[in-house]
């Protein structure tokens, strides 16, 4: 079980820029014993260089990197005991897997007789324990991915880095060693640091996310908290799907506001920054598609209940995914808008061309200040 | 229209390739020396002779001899190797064929080197080659530094240690034979007997490595060595110490006290020659004597015709007057026909000296 | 109908590659077998028989020059490979792209002039009248002029000069296509920049170590040019003695002996080398 009162890796006020570029801002963080923690942000957000601070290839020009508590700044990559897998794994093709995994170890002077009993023992761990003699480019994609762990693992590090390594896997293949990486994290008990681009990566396996943005932390949480409350509107935006308008505060009553879209639409929100609430403030509103519920036009004069959005519109089409489908209903001011549906094949089930209202509450409307 | 232009272009060159190939109704393909074929005298000849084309292709000696032994004498019409070389050549190989002295104004040829070439190259009777220019193989020195030169052995003498240069080739083996007081030539006729001068001559020429500061391998090399300074004296060929006296008037030709060794290049019909009459031509034309002055200006070399030294230009006969007092001309050595098994025994001699660790 | 077609534009396509191979390759090379076992008589009067080779034995200067050749060719390959590793290094691993091409270009424009003038100015250079020792005298180093031409160093450095390219080229095309990770992977993993070196860069490099090292060596074995002219009095090349036997001697025979020779001794060479590093010719053609 993590330890919730160690600390292994704690970056503070780390900056770092390349030729005028600001690719780390001012980043601080603190990441717990024995957590997957996840940086999740759009390409070129500054992650990769974040964690190659952290492994020592880059310097920061400015703050500090603390390991166990020790500051690491002045340690060459070679000696941090923060490994890492790279994107593309990076395993040497001029070795077999046993040389591969004992590299490290050799590079240590460990006895040859303690680097075979460690080799054996991670090949074990990681549920691979013939491949010791292969080829690399005999094995699959799934048993490299594993392997990339496994170099590392045998040489205990306090802090395991990885760099987008399911990138180069196929979809069916990620789904798997998603779960499998999870799970290893677990088995080893170390602290995993796992950068992407792809939300379904972090949000799944991470313990704790950051979400980065221009060289910054625009929040750290739970991939719950990120999703159901997020603090700002990149980050509602960035994680999960959501329909999305701009507009102006209008008026507000309590805790709701009425905003004003662009295009000319009237919706009721609940502000999740403060400064969203003064009059004539430009604001970003946000709503996910599983909270929007899709009727088939009855009547017309019925009645908006308090607290509610409503918009008709006309089924644009319709895309099946299972337990996951969603309509894609075309708004009066002709804006596209998700909403989840089920689709049974009976038939009740919505058909393109219909005319349905879209219902929403004012409490899963998010709104923030733009 | 710039399409049509092109092929009217390239119809227009077609057909005036075709014109000239219909007009030249022989072409004179001339496997000799470089400098031996002046672009002046080729320019005079074709304005005399419309109908003839020269080309020409630069060689020396070993590869004359190597071109016409890969054809079996084909691919040129008149050649011009040493007049030692054309008897064993023929021998071995058949490449060449005799030659039809009527047509040739043999009136012209000074009497010694003609005859030299008719008894070196005759074969069953027949002639194969007659002479055409010829020049020596001796010695070079500074007078301002080495005024008492005029040995082969003086290559070798300690007191210009590393200041001498000389060519690996046979005839530096020939040069010390003679100093060391034997007949290289006349001992050709017994192989054996010249094995043992071979022998003695690559002892000295072995010691001999320390004195010497390099071998030259071309005039260009052997000129720059001279002018810089860098050495004193040098085994040389004869125009290229005349070409050197032209831009340093110390550094001389000096023909060795036992006598320059004499070569004569020939005129010589390769076996498969297609244009023998445009060659009888071209030995005329070269051999009259407005054209040997020009001749002798491009190669340094002497014209094998009656008075051909008074034929030089004057930059060049002033060198050879520097060279020669009439005693040395006199003393003159011709290299003798090389026979069958020379050359390997020569090839072996100067493989060893190479391979000695002497300096 | 539609199998003849595409057999025969194969064909077609093919035919120029194959008479190429066997009119200028294969047919003259075994010419020269033929004619390494004829052995003269007398005057046009041949026997077949290995005389030449034989002979090749028997005398020593003969295989010493072989061997003096092959030890040399050694030399050139390894001061090449030494030079150029770290310059291919540089100019696949951290060089950007516009230096690259620069630095490329450098490389290869001695190759513009030919073997003769390049030769030439190295003999300008080192001569004792020349460039560097005049240079030296005038800044006071020396006293009296130096000699720096006419010896095997000479010969060595302008060998390795006119050869580094070839070294160069097939380095940085494979260490260009190593991922940089794979170097970071080995310093992550508790590497030595000397342990990286061995143990990663060095052995992923091997194809064109191999390759460069494979193509060094046979130019600097069949050089002429440059060992004539830069060479010593005692410098003697085997190319040397080949022409010597073709041209000066008349001896084809044997000229055409030594020439197999030649090409069984560098073969054996580089068959022992790809031997001790574990290397296949194909991979070091298919990885380059």
């Amino acid at each position: 079980m993590p330890d919730s009162t160690a600390i292994d890796l704690e970056c503070i006020n780390i900056s770092k820029t390349f030729s005028d570029v600001l690719a780390v801002d001012d980043v601080s963080f603190d990441i717990p014993s024995g957590s997957f923690f996840s940086i999740l942000g759009p390409s070129g957000c500054g992650k990769t260089t974040l964690i190659r601070m952290i492994a020592g290839f880059e310097q920061p020009d400015s703050g500090e990197i603390r390991i166990k508590g020790a500051s690491v700044l002045n340690t060459a990559p070679n000696k941090r005991n923060v490994k890492m897998v790279f994107q593309h794994l990076a395993l040497f093709p001029m070795m077999n897997v046993y040389e591969n995994i004992a590299y490290g170890l050799r590079c240590r002077g460990v006895a040859k007789q303690e680097i075979d009993e460690r080799v054996n023992n991670v090949l074990d761990r990681i549920a691979l324990p013939d491949v010791g003699e292969r080829e690399i480019h005999q094995l699959s994609g799934g048993q490299k991915q594993r392997i990339a762990v496994a170099r590392c693992m045998v040489l205990d590090p306090d802090v395991l880095l990885l760099d987008e390594p399911l990138g180069a896997l196929d979809l069916k293949l990620r789904e798997a060693m998603k779960i499998e990486l999870k799970l290893l994290q677990h088995q080893f008990d170390t602290t995993f640091i796992y950068i992407t681009h792809d939300q379904s990566e972090a949000l799944v396996m991470s313990d704790q996310v950051a979400i980065m943005n221009q060289g910054r932390f625009e929040q750290v949480g739970t991939p719950q908290e990120l999703y159901h409350n997020p603090q700002s509107a990149f980050v509602a935006g960035f994680v999960g799907d959501s329909n999305s308008w701009s507009g102006t505060a209008v008026e507000s009553a309590g805790e709701v506001l009425k905003v004003k879209t662009d295009d000319g639409l009237e919706l009721l929100a609940m502000p999740n920054d403060a400064r969203s609430t003064d009059r004539s403030q430009k604001v970003s509103i946000f709503i996910r598609p599983e909270f929007i519920q899709v009727e088939r036009t009855r009547d017309e004069s019925e009645n908006t209940q308090p607290g509610q959005n409503r918009l008709t519109g006309i089924v644009d089409s319709l895309l099946f995914n299972g337990a996951n489908s969603r309509a894609l209903v075309r708004s009066p001011t002709d804006q596209l808008i998700e909403a989840d549906i089920v689709l049974t094949g009976g038939f009740e089930d919505l058909k393109p061309g219909e005319d349905v209202q879209l219902i929403w509450s004012c409490e899963q409307t998010m709104c923030f200040s733009a | 229209m710039k399409y049509k232009a092109t092929m009217i272009g390239v119809v227009a060159a077609l057909a005036l390739s075709v014109a000239s190939i219909a007009q030249a109704e022989s072409t004179l393909r001339l496997l000799t020396w470089g400098s031996y074929a002046p672009d002046e005298l080729i320019q005079k000849f074709e304005a005399e002779y419309p109908d003839i084309t020269v080309e020409v292709t630069f060689s020396n000696n070993e590869e004359m001899i190597a071109k016409l032994r890969a054809t079996g004498g084909a691919g040129f019409d008149l050649a011009q190797p040493s007049h030692d070389r054309v008897h064993a050549a023929q021998l071995e190989y058949d490449i060449y064929k005799p030659m039809d002295l009527s047509q040739i104004d043999t009136s012209v040829m000074s009497e010694v080197h003609l005859e030299g070439v008719k008894a070196n190259t005759t074969i069953d009777g027949e002639v194969y080659s007659v002479p055409h220019q010829w020049g020596t193989s001796g010695l070079m020195a500074d007078k301002s530094k080495a005024p008492d030169f005029k040995h082969w052995s003086d290559l070798c003498d300690p007191m210009y240690k590393g200041k001498t240069s000389m060519r690996l080739k046979r005839t530096i083996l020939l040069g010390t034979a003679f100093s060391m007081g034997y007949d290289p030539f006349a001992a050709y006729a017994d192989l054996d007997e010249y094995q043992k001068i071979l022998d003695e001559v690559v002892d000295v020429l072995i010691a001999c490595k320390d004195n010497v500061k390099a071998y030259w391998k071309g005039g260009d090399d052997l000129a720059a060595l001279m002018l810089s300074g860098e050495i004193v004296a040098s085994e040389t060929w004869d125009s290229t110490a005349y070409r050197i006296y032209s831009e340093n008037p110390n550094i001389v030709f000096v023909p060795p006290s036992t006598g320059a060794l004499t070569w004569i290049d020939t005129f010589t019909l390769p076996r498969k020659g297609k244009a023998d009459d445009a060659a009888y031509k071209w030995i005329n034309f070269v051999l009259r004597s407005e054209n040997v002055t020009i001749m002798s200006a491009s190669s340094g070399a002497i014209a094998a015709v009656s008075g051909g030294q008074d034929l030089l230009p004057a930059d060049k006969k002033a060198a050879v007057n520097a060279a020669f007092t009439p005693e040395d001309i006199a003393n003159l050595k011709f290299f003798a026909n090389i026979p069958p098994g020379i050359e390997d025994m020569e090839g072996k001699a100067l493989e060893k000296i190479k391979a000695a660790t002497g300096g | 109908m539609q199998k003849d077609i595409k057999r025969l534009s194969l064909i077609l396509l093919f035919a120029p590659f194959a008479l190429w191979i066997t009119l200028l390759i294969l047919l003259p090379h075994i010419g020269m077998v033929v004619l390494s076992l004829r052995e003269k008589v007398a005057p046009r009067v041949y026997e077949y028989g290995f005389a030449n080779y034989i002979e090749f034995f028997n005398e020593p200067i003969y295989w010493n020059t072989l061997i003096r050749t092959g030890s040399m060719s050694l030399l050139v390959t390894v001061l090449a490979l030494i030079i150029g590793f770290p310059i291919a290094y540089y100019i696949a691993k951290i060089a950007g792209p516009r230096m690259r091409g620069a630095l490329f270009l450098l490389c290869l424009i001695p190759l513009w002039v030919s073997d003769l003038i390049r030769a030439f100015g190295w003999i300008l250079l080192l001569r004792e009248t020349g460039v560097i020792s005049s240079f030296l005298q005038w800044l006071g180093i020396l006293s009296g002029p130096i000699e720096m031409l006419y010896n095997d160093v000479t010969v060595i450095i302008g060998l390795v000069y006119t050869v580094i390219l070839f070294m160069i080229v097939p380095l940085a095309s494979t260490l260009d296509g190593m991922d940089n990770s794979m170097i970071e992977a080995g310093y992550n993993l508790g590497g030595r920049g000397s342990t990286v070196l061995r143990r990663i860069i060095i052995p992923y490099a091997m194809p064109g170590i191999a390759s460069g090292c494979i193509i060094v060596f046979m130019l600097t074995a069949g050089s002429y040019l440059t060992p004539i002219l830069l060479g010593g009095k005692n410098s003697s090349w085997f190319t040397e003695q080949i022409y010597d036997q073709f041209i000066t001697r008349y001896n084809w025979e044997s000229g055409a002996a030594f020439g197999m020779l030649l090409l069984a001794f560098t073969s054996i060479v580089v068959w022992l080398g790809l031997k001790l590093t574990g290397q296949t010719l194909a991979n070091t053609v298919t990885k380059t």
